[in-house]
This record gives C-alpha cells, sequence and structure tokens, in this order.
C-alpha cells in the first residue's frame, strides 16, 4: 500500500522551567495547543484525530491525561487517544491513524511536570519490580554505567563529554524556550564535582516542567498552514531488552535500526535534533545514525539545555520541522527515546519542499 | 482503501483474584502462547507489539513495556504503550489493528493485563490530592449516583440489574477463564447480597482480578496462512468526551453514540439488533447492560431495561450480551477491553466453546472507561469484509 | 527448598502538586467561606469548582462568579461500606448537588437527615466549619444539610443528570 504524504504543519511548546508553580497540566497545554493549531490553520472540530503522550507517575496521580483532556475542548466527542510514553510515540500514533486514510490530520501533544516528585527515584521504578527495582539504583546511576561503558570501549573522556555540554550551552542561549543557557567553557566543567562518575552536572539533564503541541496534515488540510509544510519522508523505532546486563550499553542497535527503516541515509541530512538527556548518549546515537562532523546536531541546545519528561522526543521532532521551515535546511532527521540507557528509540526523517 | 485486518488468535489466561503462581511476565506469556497456539504462529512471526494496561500505579511499576519487552520477544521490534483508562483494552487492539489497516506490519501481537494482586488498586484509584476533592468509595460510588439517575429516567424495575447479574454469572460457569463462577447463583442470591452503594449490591459488581488477554492480528495475505478460521475486522472506532462539563448526559453519553454511529458507518450495520449476532459489552455493574443498550441503539431510550426483562440479552435470546460472563466474572481492568474484543472475535469463529452463539457471524466488542467518556468498539465478523 | 512466590518492596515516593491558578482562586474563596467559580466567555456557563478552562471549549475561563451555597440534589447514592476519605460511618450519603448559580453539580455528602430520607430535587445548603477552622481547603464545607424549601421539580435539573 502506498504511503501518503503527512506534513507537519504546525509546532508549539512552552518554555520549560525547573519547577511550574502556578499553572496546572490543563492551564499549561491550553495556550500551546491553540498556538499549534493557529499555525496549522485548523480548527478543533476541523482536526480528525487527537492523540497525546504523557506519565501517571511523574504527574503522581492515576488517569493524568484523562483530566488534561480539558484543555482540549473535546466536544462534540472526539476520536482520541493515549500513549503512556513521550508524545514522540503519540505522533507515531497519529502518523498511523493518517496512513489508515480514516483522518487528514490530527493533533499531538504532551506534558510533563518532572518537578512534582523526585525524578531520579521515580524513574527507578522503570526498572524490573522483582530484582532490580527494589535495590533503587537511580537514573544518574545508571546513566553512569552507560557511560563508563562507553568511555571504556571508545577511548573517549570525559572531556569529549564536556564538549557535548559546552555545545549544547552554546546553542541553547540562542532558544528561548530553553532552561539551561549559560555559557561555560570545558575547562570550567571539568573542575566540578562527580554527581555519578563519570558523570557531572553538565553531563546530565535540568529537571524541567513542559509541554508542546503538534499537528500533522494530509492532502487539502496540509495548504491551510501558515507554516511551510515539512514532509514526514520517514518514521520509526525499534525498542531493546530491558536487563541492562544483556544489553551493549555502548552502542545503541535500536536507534540504528530504527534510523536504517525510517530511510535516514549517512550524510543525508543538514541537521539532526537527538533526544539524548545525558552528554555520552548524544556521542552513541551519533555513532548509531553515521553524523558526520558537517551535521548541525541539536540546534536547539537537546534535552541537555531542557528535558520535560514525556515532552522531550515530541520537542525534537517540532525543533528539527521548525528548523527546516524556517529554512535552516532541506532534510532533517529527529530522534526520541525512552527507558533507562537509550532501551527504545525512534527516528523520524523530515523533509522541506 | 485500507489494507484488511483479521484476528488469526486469540488467548486468555484463567483470571483469579491473585495468580500468585505467575510473576507479572508469565501472566503475560500464559495469554500469548495461547494466542500463538491458536493462530499456529510463533514469536519470529511477530513484526510489533502493541501493549495495553490501566494505571501503571496499579502494580508499582512505571511504564512496565519497558520491562515486560523481554518476555514479549519485542527487543528489535516496534512496541507501543496504550493507555485510554478503562477502555484501554479496547483501543490497544485497535491501535494494533491500525498498524495492520495502514500496511505497515503483516502479524501484530496485542496483549492487554492487570496484576492488581501486585498492588494495591484501591489506593492507587483514590491517591489523595491535597485540593481535589476525594472520590468517596471508589468506582462504586462514583457510578452509583448515575444508576440512580438511569433508574428514574427510565422507569426501569428495580430488580432489572438483578437479572442482568444472574444471567451474566449463569454464562461465567460456562465459561473456563472466569474469575468468579457461583455454581448455584440464583435471583434469590443476588437480591439477598448486600448493597454496597445503593442502589448497587454486592453481587452486581465486579471483581478485582489477575489477567492477561492477547490477540494476534494479521493482513489478509497473513490470515491465509494462519490455522484456523480468522475473524475479520469490519470496523473500529473510539470516542471520547471531557469528563465533567455543564449539562453533560453521563447516563447515556454522546460519545458512545458517536462512537456506535461511526462504527457502524464503516461496518455497513444499518440496524443493529437485527444486524449483529451478539455483543460483548463493558459491564463492570449490572445495571450498564440497559444503559448501554439504549447508547448503542439496541434499544430506544428508556427501554433498554426492556431487553433485559424479556430475556433478549441471555444466551438464547434474539441479543445475546456477555456471553462470556463479562466484567462482573472477570476484571483484570486494562484486559477487560479486549478480552471484549478479543470473545467478540472468538464467537464469530466459531471457538467460543460452551459459551458459543449458535451460528454467530457478527459480533460487537465494546470497552469504556474514565466517567463514561472513553469509548472504543470493534465489528468483527466471519466473512471477509 | 520452599519456593519464593512472593516479596514485599514498599514504594514511597513523596510529590508537591500544583493546583493552578483557578483552583486556587477557589480554595482562597474557601478559606473565606466563598464558593468561586468561574464563567465560561463562549457557552456562558458557570464551573464550580473551577479548573481554568471550559472542558467543551476548550478556552480558558477567567469570569470569576460567587455562587450560593445552596442548591438541589440531583442524583445520590448510599455508601454502605467504609470509606477511606470519609470518617462518617456507614451508611451515609453522597450527592450531586447543583448549586444555584452554577451549572455543574458538586459531589457532596449529606447529614443532619437519615440517610435514607435523600432524594432526587431535595434542597440542601452548605454547612461551614467554624470560621476559625475554615482554611483553603474543600473541608470548609463539612458537609451539605436539607433546607426546609420544597423540592425542586424533576424538568429543573434533569438537563443535569
Amino acid at each position: 500500500m502506498a504511503r501518503r504524504e503527512v506534513a507537519i504543519v504546525g509546532f508549539a511548546q512552552s518554555a520549560s522551567v525547573r519547577r511550574e508553580t502556578a499553572l496546572n497540566e490543563v492551564e499549561m497545554l491550553m495556550p500551546i495547543l491553540g498556538e499549534a493549531k493557529a499555525q496549522a490553520g485548523l480548527r478543533g472540530p476541523e482536526i480528525g484525530f487527537t492523540v497525546s503522550g504523557s506519565c501517571d507517575y511523574l504527574a503522581g496521580q492515576p488517569f493524568a491525561f484523562v483530566s488534561a483532556l480539558d484543555a482540549v475542548g473535546a466536544w462534540p466527542p472526539i476520536a482520541e487517544s493515549h500513549v503512556e510514553m513521550d508524545g514522540a510515540w503519540a505522533l507515531y500514533e497519529a502518523w498511523v491513524k493518517l496512513q489508515t486514510g480514516e483522518a487528514d490530520s490530527a493533533l499531538v501533544y504532551a506534558f510533563g511536570k518532572s518537578s512534582m516528585g523526585d525524578l531520579p527515584e521515580v524513574l527507578t521504578l522503570q526498572l524490573d519490580p522483582y530484582t532490580a527495582a527494589p535495590l533503587w539504583p537511580d537514573a544518574i546511576a545508571l546513566a553512569a554505567l552507560q557511560a563508563r561503558a562507553y568511555l571504556e570501549k571508545t577511548g573517549r573522556s570525559e572531556r569529549d563529554l564536556a564538549a557535548v555540554a559546552v555545545r549544547s550551552r552554546r546553542a541553547a542561549a540562542a532558544n528561548p524556550k530553553a532552561q539551561v543557557r549559560t555559557t561555560a567553557d570545558v575547562e570550567t566543567l571539568l573542575a566540578t564535582p562527580y554527581l555519578a562518575s563519570p558523570l557531572r552536572a553538565h553531563d546530565c539533564p535540568p529537571i524541567s516542567d513542559g509541554c508542546a503541541a503538534l499537528v500533522l496534515a494530509c492532502g487539502e488540510a496540509v495548504r491551510r498552514s501558515a507554516m511551510p509544510p515539512v514532509w514526514i519522508r520517514g518514521i520509526d523505532h525499534r525498542i531493546e531488552a530491558h536487563a541492562l546486563g544483556v544489553r551493549d550499553l555502548a552502542a545503541s542497535p535500536s536507534t540504528r535500526l530504527a534510523g536504517e527503516k525510517a530511510g535516514a541515509t549517512p550524510g543525508g541530512v543538514d541537521l539532526a535534533e537527538l533526544h539524548a538527556p545525558f552528554t555520552h548518549q548524544e556521542l552513541i546515537l551519533r555513532d548509531a545514525l553515521g553524523l558526520g562532523a558537517d551535521v548541525d546536531v541539536n540546534p536547539s541546545g537537546g534535552a541537555l539545555a531542557a528535558n520535560p519528561m514525556m515532552v522531550a522526543g515530541l520537542i525534537r521532532i517540532g525543533e528539527a520541522a521548525a528548523r527546516l521551515a524556517a529554512g535552516a535546511g532541506r532534510r532533517a532527521l529527529a530522534h526520541a527515546t525512552s527507558g533507562p540507557c537509550l532501551q527504545q528509540n525512534l527516528v523520524c526523517v523530515l523533509e522541506r519542499d | 482503501m485500507a489494507e484488511r485486518c483479521a484476528v488469526i488468535g486469540v488467548g486468555q489466561t484463567k483470571h483469579d483474584v491473585k495468580r500468585t503462581d505467575v510473576s507479572l511476565p508469565g501472566l503475560l506469556r500464559e495469554a500469548v502462547d495461547r494466542a500463538f497456539a491458536d493462530a499456529g504462529v510463533g514469536w519470529r512471526d511477530i513484526d510489533a507489539v502493541v501493549i495495553g494496561k490501566a494505571p501503571d500505579m496499579f502494580e508499582g511499576t512505571m511504564m512496565p513495556e519497558l520491562y515486560l519487552a523481554d518476555a514479549l520477544g519485542a527487543a528489535g521490534k516496534p512496541m507501543l504503550r496504550v493507555h485510554t483508562a478503562g477502555s484501554v483494552g479496547g483501543s490497544t487492539a485497535i491501535v494494533a489493528a491500525q498498524l495492520v489497516h495502514a500496511g505497515i506490519h503483516e502479524r501484530v501481537l496485542t496483549v492487554a493485563y492487570e496484576k492488581q494482586s501486585e498492588g494495591n488498586a484501591m489506593w492507587a484509584l483514590t491517591v489523595r490530592i491535597p485540593f481535589q476533592q476525594a472520590i468517596v468509595a471508589g468506582a462504586g460510588g462514583y457510578f452509583a449516583p448515575l444508576i440512580r439517575a438511569y433508574m428514574r429516567r427510565s422507569g426501569a424495575p428495580e430488580d432489572t440489574g438483578i437479572r442482568v447479574a444472574l444471567k451474566d454469572r449463569q454464562n461465567a460457569a460456562k465459561n473456563p477463564y472466569s474469575h468468579l463462577v457461583f455454581p448455584d447463583v440464583s435471583y434469590e442470591m443476588i437480591a439477598g447480597s448486600p448493597m454496597l452503594w445503593d442502589p448497587i449490591r454486592y453481587m452486581e459488581t465486579c471483581p478485582s482480578s489477575d489477567g492477561a488477554c492477547a490477540m494476534v492480528l494479521a493482513s489478509e495475505a497473513a490470515a491465509k496462512r494462519a490455522r484456523q478460521a480468522p475473524a475479520w475486522v469490519h470496523g473500529t472506532a473510539m470516542r471520547s468526551e471531557p469528563t465533567m462539563f455543564a449539562g453533560r448526559d453521563q447516563v447515556n453519553p454522546r460519545a458512545g453514540r458517536d462512537c456506535a454511529a461511526e462504527l457502524y458507518r464503516k461496518a455497513g450495520i444499518t440496524d443493529p439488533r437485527r444486524d449483529l449476532d451478539c455483543a460483548e459489552i463493558y459491564v463492570p455493574f449490572s445495571w450498564f447492560e440497559p444503559m448501554w443498550m439504549e447508547n448503542l441503539g439496541f434499544a430506544p431510550e428508556g427501554e433498554g431495561w426492556k431487553m433485559t426483562q424479556e430475556g433478549a440479552t441471555a444466551l438464547d435470546g434474539d441479543m445475546p450480551i456477555n456471553p462470556s460472563g463479562g466484567v462482573l466474572s472477570s476484571n483484570p481492568i486494562g484486559a477487560s477491553g479486549m478480552i471484549r474484543f478479543a470473545e467478540a472475535a472468538l464467537q464469530v469463529r466459531g471457538l467460543a466453546g460452551e459459551h458459543q452463539v449458535p451460528g454467530a457471524e457478527r459480533a460487537l466488542g465494546h470497552a469504556y472507561g474514565g466517567g463514561s467518556q472513553f469509548f472504543a468498539m470493534w465489528i468483527v465478523g466471519r466473512a471477509r469484509p | 527448598m520452599s519456593a519464593v512466590t512472593s516479596i514485599l518492596t514498599p514504594i514511597r515516593l513523596d510529590y508537591t502538586y500544583t493546583a493552578g491558578r483557578a483552583t486556587q482562586r477557589f480554595l482562597l474563596g474557601m478559606a473565606e467561606g466563598r464558593i468561586l467559580g468561574q464563567r465560561c466567555p463562549q457557552c456562558t456557563k458557570v464551573y464550580v469548582p473551577p479548573r481554568g478552562a471550559c472542558p467543551q471549549c476548550g478556552v480558558p475561563t477567567t469570569d470569576e462568579v460567587e455562587v450560593s451555597g445552596k442548591g438541589t440534589v440531583t442524583t445520590f447514592c448510599i455508601v454502605r461500606i467504609p470509606s477511606d476519605v470519609l470518617s462518617v460511618p456507614p451508611p451515609f450519603t453522597c450527592a450531586h448537588v447543583l448549586l444555584d448559580g452554577a451549572d455543574l453539580p458538586f459531589f457532596a455528602l449529606i447529614q443532619e437527615c437519615e440517610f435514607d430520607a435523600v432524594r432526587m430535587g431535595m434542597r440542601v445548603e452548605a454547612v461551614w466549619a467554624p470560621p476559625a477552622e475554615l482554611a483553603p481547603t474543600f473541608e470548609s464545607i463539612r458537609y451539605f444539610r436539607p433546607l426546609d424549601e420544597p423540592d425542586a421539580a424533576y424538568e429543573t435539573y434533569k438537563e443535569h443528570l
């Protein structure tokens, strides 16, 4: 069956902040949904499908997505779904829906207020509940295990990691939505203490509250957009085994495979937005996707500069699309991750006319 | 034109209050192994996995699909995790079916589960958010006032709920996977059971169960190579509306009516009571049978109870509802919707065993969730659409 | 050797919740013995408690309105099992109360009458905590009690069932 051409025709995101204390999720989302729909030139009832990504354990209550629906204005009743995943996978579900021909446009949104709980501890509950979670290894410790494996295998150094952080912050300085925008040099960063060796604070993402929304369209619906359409040329996602002991933590085979299936050919893109919450993960992902020095990686500053959980992956796709729409290149790659140590990965290839 | 999609394998666990004999992955594998045996496929035949369950807090594992990827042979494959409250079992199956309809995959494994004994579900449902109004006594306390509103609106006889429970509990005795079976169940036994949330009696409520359900969905080409006759997906639909708004009709919600209308249009159904041979409907409290009969268009508004009272919804009636015994008999929350979808498939494949509706050609699977606001439905048929 | 069939792994996570602007206004009203709602600028319906959005229109509700502590029971249930969150012994009655001036029923405990005397259409009023105990919580309204007024006609609240 021939694929339908699907375009990103609207994208909006909140500023990422350490702690949003004034607004609840509904109040955060409402203006962002409105902004994305306005860009797309579509009013709520014209949108054929709505799907969101969020996580109850971030919100500290079951059915967190149910009350968030209040922000959508779901009346008359809408065709709607939700994934307990990053919004990038909600976007995948929307893309599939458009492929069935049952809808010509879709609203995708995601929200996450990581500030409400102790995020590294909350993430521990993603682990094997019988043998791993009861030991309470936190997310930073697990990432440090992966970083050590990577440095040992590749011969790279903590200096290489710091260089990733420096570049991320420099890029983020130009991104008003980013959270970590202070510039620093490698020497200064390397003089700071370890959080969990070999990781220092600059190797780890900030804790962020934020939300984002994106609109997809097919066929006639694309023409309504105020934003030049950015086409999804390929999209795929893959998961790896969960048990850390059976994985090669220094590589990301699921990213490589998803990239191949999505048609991400080395040398074929001008820019890439990689969802790498930790510095070493950006290097692992570059290796997996064969991104050379000529590719502008994370021009937004990436997840090291703003990491609202369940949103940061969707933001990568939106940022890449917005940059193409603004003329920063013709072809881009966007990536999202989920789970401990890059367990699950999604790759999306975007192209401007 | 989307690709055709068929159910080629169905499996479910023995549902029980505590399945302490299996771990979480063990529970899922019990359902998946049965679905694979039914379909005649193995792990290498599966292109993608779509998993669903109700809130993670029920078991205390966050995004458990990450951990379950190993047990579900998902490594190297795409895996999606759906969560749409109580309708999740149904919407999970629909997301899986769309991967086939869209021509992306040949065979998709979809699985839904709940293992409530591993956590404290009642606690998870009543987490006390400081500034929110507390739900007083779980789902029963939430739905009982709606049932009272239905009774007032329809003038239904007060024993309608008892008759639904009696019928479902009798059906459950014919289903080897049922959690609750009362061999000597009688009208008097149900009528005499304690009132919990008046007007809901103990024996008119669903249990909390451990259980899982799995299906293998396939493209037309893959369905031809299946071991047994498939059930063809004739249509799917999902609809949502907000939890509460001024003037919201929670007894006969528009999202349910719109969802059914879209479904019937896709499946070419003009008179559901005549065109369908049976239905598996999400009935967690007995009174929801007559309420959904109206919402689904099987009966005019205010007259759903007549179908129950006349025996139309019994296994030998003209519109058998919940031949399996329904949610009243087995309720692994996240899986309950998928069990409805899977039981509908078993009926049209002629594989429902003792609770088979003779000659069933077309069947409806239905799930709902939240405050009667999320709906997921499909129609499956013996004939290729 | 006996098999390990289960292990107990306690989980404790602490969260700091955000009420949001609209709920905060409502809670501050509670501390003053007032019930504050918000009106939707599009459909003009009044939401109590407000959540900052009209769920039907998907727009912010900004226009604040004070509503009465009196209202009508639209429907109810009699709870005969102990509640985790209320200290009242069963049986007790919880009702949907449509406050005068609001367009959405409010979930409330009914007291100061027999639990089985509650009926659809019954007129009730809020019983507040003593002034010294008023606080920015829902519990500032202790419960609702019957009013000495004739029942509301079914037609006046049937749209809210």
